[in-house]
């Protein structure tokens, strides 16, 4: 190959860098008004009045709504809308939304709404919270029996509280009508489904609403919901007769697109003295709110990951009177990994067997769910690189046995998986004569830098240099495309790009051989390459012809191939999974119980990459991640007032670039020709799943202290 | 924001006067921790005046010790070699704190008079005596991990959040204060913050109008022998969960006399003087670090999630003071 598995720079670096990527927030719109919302200092109740008056004095207002006169949604999906009545589900839900010439006229007057309130007493606490039972897959053998007959027996807690995704860019709208035609500006991270969404709520067609987001600053998750602001921006707009900006500030982020939710496991173990696994019993309930009950999977994804015949992961929600929770990066897996790969952790410990050992042993040969087999899983191989990287072998098994002068030293290691998915996607391609590629998807890039991927894998099978390709995505006039999320875009834009790149030689093929004289004649598409403007034979390059002189030779100016990929049916027959074996180093200040992770080795086998470098910022940003998941981030609730109290980042903490230190990568080679043809897996989430265990488990090597409730701050270490 | 009026002053005695005379103006240097507040609506101001180019920023040295300008940047006092030579601890306290932008932005006027970072001030959704005094104090039986063990009453728990005032404090500064009549005083530095008893609204020894114009810095025999130690949540950017300046002056291994001030455990820096009068002629030895910081947490009391501090500030101390050694 001559694009795919070379390093690449961002395409859109520089558009970046230069602030000429427009993100919504930044396109110029005339005659724009700016909202700001008025928000609930109360949980749980409904407004007893609401008082505007004075806002709507203020200069520079042009009006104030409040679920008194806002428009409603026609939608029947039970997402949570702003304005539309007087209850009160969540503190700092939207009560009044101020429209002015100016964002600070705006904010200003927003503060000058208000509003009595019939309080009720709030349960945010999710352990006093009603639960209901969420759907869970069937047990597999007799598992509580299998963990009674077990000679080891092991079983421990564990938490993790709220953590809000937090990108750099706030979530913000731009909405204008032009008769019944809308155009959102929005940060998205799936413009066609934010269609169907708004199409929904107005009850208008969905060729009548057109999303527009080529850039997002980071989502991680947050803007894969249209979330309240997309609704309530498009539809005041409308109600104003004139364009219509609302951005969130940073306090808003946190009430405004959901969360990572609070989760309690329970982990129970059997195992044979030898360290067979006998019973897994993985218990997890996480919260949800009074409105939505959103679901993940944070027990589920450890039901393929080791051989063990005897497997139960009951799961429940606990109804809060917080805002709904919606996936981020690694929804569930990552959840689940830290409480299951620390859990087995601590079972290898007892045993004393080597963790890694201790894994190896436990390892699944093919899916213990199905007895299928894996489409490939290059597991063992990447704990074999990632070890050796990292110089594992010297690893001493006690606690508390490495030191390097005040600092006790911990290593700690955890598997991550993640489902190697992909869903339906179109690609078009327009093939010009002078050798130039439009390129078009309705899909995202929120950062892995999929702009780049997907031009590197149409420049491959165009023939034509990457600097040649255009790649459109973020407008939902472009051809279909999945949501960027689960790690599924590569596979999925990737797979029908190659399409489109290949039905363009195709065609162009059919079109040369027309010509009976053609050098080309009676190849197969398969005997043809196609490379730097021209078609020839694999066996006889002398044989060829260009691709401009077969377009003039049929009068066109340009090819255009559009091509929609579709799952493999093959991948019924098979497990498709992605793997990494994490390894990392910590050292720990033996009195001040100072944290620092000093060392990240990412060993992954997630089938073919495409674009090397972007893999390896995608495994940086992985790691960063987890260690703000493991030592770092809370959204801490004041369950008094049911109120998230850290809601900037001065109080919610995410690492500074003095908590990184090194980070090292490798990408264990993995054919998989079962996926899609390019053997694409995807890696986004799988880079950080196992990395809070692995760092949790590394305290405990260096300091002997087991903390199970995230985060591991240091006066848990004291 | 809500409206205010902004003007500029031209010397010091003029802004002192024009704040005095409008009990809601505020002074306006760096702007670092107003206009976050004003944007959360925490602080409403109606005027804010400029004083920005009107009092000293300059950094030089004086027959007593060193004068340090009360609208200097943060990272020019830190950077100053005057200061990195004879006062190393001011240097490394002042650069654990914030981050390199804010510190450009920052004066050391602004640094001491900043407001506490305590969630429940900072959310005009919940009570707090500081903020509206007499609703309530939220912290108290709220999420205090971070709040203060020393000092505090059932008012307020909230903690000073500056680093360079805990070497300030330990450096025996003097405070010269602008005030509004046109004259001029000068206070210790440990008497500029008080503990918040029932007046946490009111923490600060300066009436309204009083301005900060320098500080005055002794000469002492410090340089060589002391550290700051600042244990906080993540490497950089984060406020001390508590923070140690620790300054010893030593004949061979007896120690003459000993600084220590600690951040993070009281709205004030909190002076260690039952710790430093201790050490004064014991020999630099881990065990009497130990016995004075033992003794300078005798009186420390915790809230429910902030236990650990006691523990770690002691350690803190031994620490700083080792280091210093």
């Amino acid at each position: 190959m001559k694009y795919i598995g070379k390093a690449m720079s961002r395409v859109d670096g520089v558009a970046k860098v230069t602030g000429k990527a427009k993100y919504a927030s930044e396109f110029d719109v005339k005659n724009v008004a700016y909202g700001y919302v008025a928000q609930s200092r109360i949980a749980k109740g409904r407004i007893k009045s609401i008082d505007v008056s004075e806002a709507e004095r203020q200069s520079g207002v042009v009006k104030v709504f409040t679920h008194l006169n806002a428009p409603k949604t026609k939608s029947s999906d039970d997402d949570f809308f702003a304005l539309q009545s007087d209850k009160i589900v969540f503190s700092d839900q939207p009560i009044a939304f101020v429209v002015a010439e100016s964002l600070e006229q705006a904010r200003f007057a927003a503060r000058l709404v208000k509003a009595e309130y019939e309080e009720e007493k709030p349960t945010s606490d999710p352990r006093s919270a009603p639960t209901v039972d969420s759907r869970s897959p069937k047990m597999r053998g007799d598992a509580p029996a299998a963990l009674a007959a077990s000679p080891v027996k092991f079983e421990a807690e564990y938490t993790i509280p709220i953590e809000h995704h937090n990108p750099m860019e706030p979530h913000a709208g731009i909405a204008f009508w032009e008769g019944e035609k809308l155009t959102i500006f929005i940060k998205s991270q799936g413009v066609q489904a934010f269609q169907g969404h708004l199409a929904k709520c107005f009850d208008i067609k969905p060729e009548n609403v057109r999303v527009v987001s080529p850039f997002v600053g980071g989502a991680f998750g947050a803007a894969l919901n249209p979330h309240y602001i997309t609704f309530l921006t498009a539809s005041i707009a409308r109600e104003i007769k004139r364009p219509l900006k609302f951005n969130y500030t940073r306090r808003q982020m946190f009430t405004g697109h959901g969360y990572r939710p609070y989760t309690w496991q329970k982990v129970s173990i059997g195992a044979e003295k030898d360290g067979k696994l006998r019973s897994v019993i993985h218990e997890a309930v996480g919260n949800t709110s009074t409105i939505e009950n959103f679901t993940e999977s944070p027990n589920g994804f450890g039901r393929t990951l080791y051989e063990c015949p005897n497997y139960h992961t009951p799961y429940k929600i606990a109804k809060t009177d917080l805002p709904t929770p919606t996936w981020m990066r690694a929804p569930g897996a990552v959840t689940g990994a830290f409480a299951l790969e620390s859990a087995i952790d601590e079972v290898a410990y007892q045993l004393k067997i080597d963790p890694v050992e201790f894994r190896l042993i436990n390892y699944s040969e093919k899916d213990p769910e199905t007895g299928r087999p894996f489409s490939s899983k290059a597991l063992r191989e990447a704990f074999k690189q990632g070890a050796a990287k990292f110089g594992w072998e010297k690893r001493k098994l006690e606690p508390r046995s490495m030191r390097d002068g005040n600092w006790l030293v911990g290593w700690g290691v955890a598997v991550g998986t993640w489902g190697a998915g992909q869903a339906p996607a179109t690609v078009r391609i327009a093939l010009s004569a002078d050798g130039n590629a439009r390129v078009g998807s309705a899909t995202a890039d929120i950062g892995p830098g999929t702009y780049t991927v997907i031009t590197i894998i149409a420049a491959e099978f165009l023939g034509v240099d990457p600097a040649k390709v255009k790649f459109e995505l973020g407008d939902s006039d472009l051809p279909n495309a999945p949501m960027q999320g689960g790690s599924i875009t590569t596979a999925s834009v990737g797979t029908a790009a190659q399409g489109a790149a290949m039905a363009i030689k195709t065609k162009l093929v059919g079109l040369a051989q027309k010509d009976a004289n053609s050098p080309l004649a009676g190849a197969s598409v398969d005997d043809v390459e196609m490379a730097d403007g021209t078609l020839s034979l694999k066996s006889n390059a002398a044989k060829k012809v260009a691709v401009a002189d077969v377009m003039k030779a049929n009068g066109m100016t340009e090819i255009v191939e559009t091509f929609t990929s579709t799952p493999n049916a093959e991948r019924r027959n098979y497990r498709t999974q992605a793997h990494g074996a994490q390894f990392v180093e910590v050292k720990v200040d033996e009195d001040l119980g100072i944290i620092k992770v000093t060392r990240v080795v990412e060993a992954t086998a997630c089938g073919r990459i495409i674009n090397p470098k972007a893999s390896h910022s995608q495994e940086m940003g992985g790691v960063v991640w987890g260690i703000g998941m493991a030592l770092q981030e809370e959204t801490a609730v004041d369950h008094r007032y049911g109120r998230m109290m850290t809601t900037n980042f001065a109080t919610y903490h995410i690492p500074v670039n003095a908590d990184v230190q090194s980070v090292e990568t490798a990408f264990v080679d993995e054919e998989d020709k079962i996926v899609n043809p390019l053997g694409i897996k995807g890696m986004g989430e799988l880079c950080l799943v196992g990395i809070p265990a692995a760092i949790a488990n590394a305290v405990f090597h260096a300091t002997g202290k087991r903390v199970r409730d995230l985060p591991i701050t240091l006066d848990k270490l004291i | 924001m809500r409206p205010f009026k902004y003007s500029k002053a031209t010397n010091a005695a003029g802004a002192a006067k024009a704040v005095a005379g409008n009990k809601n103006a505020k002074f306006l240097s760096g702007g670092t921790n107003i206009l976050d507040l004003m944007k959360e609506d925490v602080a409403r101001p109606d005027e804010l005046v400029d004083i920005n180019g009107i009092a000293s920023s300059q950094i030089r040295s004086t027959p007593a010790g060193i004068s340090v300008g009360a609208l200097a940047k943060n990272t020019d006092t830190a950077n100053h070699p005057l200061v990195r030579e004879n006062y190393p601890l001011l240097s490394q306290a002042i650069l654990a704190g914030a981050s390199e932008q804010i510190r450009n932005m920052a004066t050391n006027g602004g640094n001491v008079m900043q407001q506490v970072r305590c969630l429940y001030f900072y959310d005009t959704a919940v009570n707090c005596n500081r903020r509206e005094p007499g609703s309530g104090c939220s912290a108290i039986v709220g999420l205090n991990r971070t709040y203060a063990i020393l000092g505090w009453s059932e008012h307020c728990v909230a903690v000073n959040p500056s680093d360079m005032a805990v070497a300030l404090a330990a450096l025996d500064t003097k405070v010269n204060i602008q005030m509004a009549d046109g004259k001029t005083r000068t206070i210790p530095f440990t008497e500029l913050h008080r503990l918040p008893g029932d007046a946490p609204h009111d923490d600060k020894a300066l009436a309204h109008g009083e301005m900060i114009t320098s500080f005055e810095i002794p000469k002492n025999k410090f340089a060589a022998n002391s550290y700051y130690v600042k244990v906080r949540d993540r490497a950089s950017y984060s406020f001390a969960l508590v923070s140690v300046a620790a300054a010893l002056e030593l004949n061979g291994k007896t120690i003459t006399t000993a600084r220590i001030a600690l951040g993070g455990v009281a709205n004030k820096p909190w002076r260690a003087f039952d710790a430093e009068k201790f050490l004064a002629g014991k020999a630099a030895t881990k065990e009497n670090f130990e016995k004075a910081a033992e003794l300078e947490l005798k009186s420390a009391r915790p809230l429910e999630f902030n236990e650990y501090k006691i523990e770690l500030s002691k350690r803190a101390i031994v620490r700083a003071l080792e280091k210093a050694v």
